[in-house]
């Protein structure tokens, strides 16, 4: 087989897809778990967007199905017992839901790939990172195992870990948290994927790195004109660097809007309630507003809004059959309340 | 690492010296007479007897006896057993033929326990899985002494599918009916280690890695699964030398193989020290040395294991 050094040439084409179709919309996606203790509803009708170039968070607490979410869209979910039950992902007109297996495979890595948390457990133990590298290389692209070890070097270079040359050979366990996140990442950017999801990436690292992380992300990011999916529970990492914020509630994006706009004016009340419990300095000395409850059991969600429970705007209509519906605040902006104009305070 | 090997060695040498001396006393402690032993039923003079006496130096104490057998060992004496053969050549008569069987038992249970094991891993709960785990629980609960004469009489003279006996030279075919009652020892738990590994790491992070990167089923299971899989499947079966060692014993006493299992039989029965301590120190080295080539694998598989 001859080296390819072109890293386009050899990507494989994916039927119906089109190159001024946007990027990636998800429409309505449903994930359902069946277990012995009975089905958990995981995703319950998720819908965003994202643009090239542009950073959405999606933002939520443990268990509201934002990493599913993410599974889903790969299509690397545990199946049994995981199943996407409905919705569409439409990747450049592409609904990959409907693709066989094989394409499929093809477009990960390939077209959208994904970091996640825990980069010591995420990466094989036993296998140098330059094997796990060079892999990518060698299976997608056909290169040669000489050729596709020296772009595994570039790749690590790329991603500024210090003598790439030498520490190819090393074993995961022996680089630092933050030099494994780089190779992580430096994984996932490796056939130049158009959409790249972050789960978590920079949780289990301390501050300092998790700094350095974000802003190799979005540096990466800005070079490529790659489309960043930010997984997270950290508001702080949110404000830092996403444009657009979904805020998943049970399964279900009860809000979206411009970064900006969030945070100066939530619309939505469990959004507004996660920015109250953001600990503030002016409010030393106060007790800090807390969400009252717990996230809801997947197995028995709420009907009506599934918020509701822990709300303190609702009423009779919250309890309901129906949720609330999608309200258009502005361009740009939706949010899933009856109580809109309250929670804004208009 | 170097410093690693050099300390186990030194252990083995305790260890080795610990084991002999264990055999000897036993052997020791159920000799009866043994000049009688070794004449049989034939009548014996009181100068013979002292001339034996004399030249195995029956009267002298335990102790002095043992520092003799050792003396003679570690210059490469193993001594002259009662069937007045030399052990050495008996050794090298006997444990090639016992290589070959091991050997044989050792890949037919490695290649069934990881073949079976992987597929019952991957397909917890399917009806391949429940039927190995309730053949791997027959054959667990079924003692050598049942297996052997059982499975030489239903395929070797009922359905007449193997030969019943190997013998000295016998071709691997022969070997084959032997080799899977001993290797049937081994197998069920090798199987049982193996489906529980592979099953813990199908659900690690790494695999949910692999699989983003667009990898196909194959590649993630063969490449990335198996060999994390393979590192406490590997461990175990180097221990298993052992329980095969010892199912020697029955199995070559069954289908007639005279090898070191064989000799060792006769030589319990025979109350035949020489032969059966000398036989058990060779055992033991090799057992020692299987461990330390398993430990030192273990470290090649593992990167993240390094010893100092």
């Amino acid at each position: 087989m001859t080296p390819v050094t072109d890293i386009k040439a050899q990507m494989d084409v994916l039927p119906g897809l089109d190159p001024r179709a946007p990027l990636l919309h998800v429409d309505d996606l449903r994930v359902e778990f069946r277990t012995r203790d009975g089905v958990a509803k995981a995703v319950n009708g998720a819908t965003f967007y994202l643009n090239a170039g542009e950073t959405l968070a999606i933002l939520g607490e443990s268990g509201c199905g934002k990493s599913v979410t993410a599974q889903a869209v790969m299509g690397i979910l545990d199946s049994p017992p995981g199943h996407v039950t409905g919705g569409r992902v439409l990747y450049r007109g592409v609904d990959l839901l409907k693709l066989g297996e094989k394409d499929r495979r093809k477009v990960r890595a390939n077209r959208i790939a994904m970091i996640f948390q825990d980069a010591l457990s995420a990466l094989n133990p036993v296998y140098t990172v330059g094997f796990q590298l060079a892999e990518l290389f060698r299976k997608h692209r056909g290169m040669s195992r000489a050729s596709s070890k020296l772009r595994s070097i570039e790749l690590l270079d790329q991603v500024r870990i210090p003598a790439a040359k030498d520490r190819i050979n090393d074993y995961p366990h022996q680089f630092s948290g933050g030099m494994r996140q780089r190779v992580m990442i430096a994984m996932a950017l490796a056939l130049d994927p158009e959409v790249l999801i972050a789960d978590e990436p920079t949780t289990a690292l301390d501050v300092t790195v998790q700094a350095q992380i974000m802003g190799l992300l979005a540096e990466l990011q800005h070079q490529r004109n790659m489309g960043l999916i930010l997984i997270t529970h950290d508001m702080g990492v949110v404000a830092d660097v996403a444009d657009r914020i979904s805020v998943m509630y049970a399964g279900k994006i009860v809000e979206e809007a411009p970064v900006y706009d969030i945070y100066a004016r939530p619309a939505h009340p469990y959004t507004k309630a996660l920015l109250e419990s953001i600990p503030r300095l002016d409010h030393k000395g106060r007790q800090l507003n807390v969400i009252r409850g717990l996230p809801p059991s997947l197995t028995d969600i709420p009907s009506g809004c599934s918020f509701h429970p822990r709300c303190g705007y609702a009423r009779e209509i919250c309890r309901g059959d129906q949720p609330p519906p999608s309200y258009q605040i502005a361009p740009h902006r939706i949010a899933s309340c009856h109580f809109i104009r309250e929670v804004l305070g208009v | 690492m170097f410093r690693y090997i050099v300390r186990r060695l030194l252990q083995m040498v305790l260890t080795f010296f610990g084991a002999t001396f264990i055999v000897y006393a036993l052997m020791f402690a159920v000799q009866d007479d043994p000049i009688q032993a070794l004449v049989g039923e034939r009548p014996i003079t009181e100068s013979q007897r002292a001339a034996l006496t004399e030249r195995y130096h029956l009267d002298d104490n335990f102790f002095a006896q043992y520092w003799y057998y050792m003396k003679g060992l570690l210059t490469g004496d193993f001594g002259t057993s009662m069937t007045n053969r030399k052990v050495s050549s008996m050794l090298a008569d006997a444990w090639p033929v016992t290589m070959r069987l091991a050997l044989l038992a050792i890949v037919i249970a490695a290649t069934i326990a990881i073949l079976a094991g992987v597929v019952s891993g991957i397909r917890r709960g399917s009806i391949f899985d429940n039927a190995t785990l309730v053949i791997t629980l027959i054959v667990l609960a079924m003692p050598i002494v049942v297996l052997a004469p059982l499975a030489q009489l239903v395929f070797g003279i009922k359905l007449g599918w193997f030969p019943a006996t190997a013998g000295k030279n016998a071709t691997l075919w022969q070997l084959l009916l032997p080799a899977g009652v001993l290797a049937s020892l081994v197998v069920a738990t090798e199987l049982r280690v193996t489906r529980a590994s592979v099953a813990e790491n199908l659900r690690a992070d790494y695999v949910r890695t692999a699989r983003a990167k667009g990898l196909t089923g194959a590649r993630v299971i063969g490449v990335h699964v198996l060999r994390n899989s393979l590192i406490p499947v590997i461990t175990l079966i180097g221990v298993d030398l052992g329980a095969l060692m010892s199912g020697a014993i029955v199995t070559e006493k069954v289908f007639n193989i005279p090898g070191v299992g064989f000799n060792l039989f006769r030589g319990i029965r025979t109350e035949d020290g020489p032969l059966v301590v000398g036989f058990v120190s060779v055992l033991v080295i090799v057992f020692l040395v299987v461990n330390l080539v398993v430990d030192l694998l273990y470290a090649a598989l593992d990167p993240r294991i390094r010893y100092e």
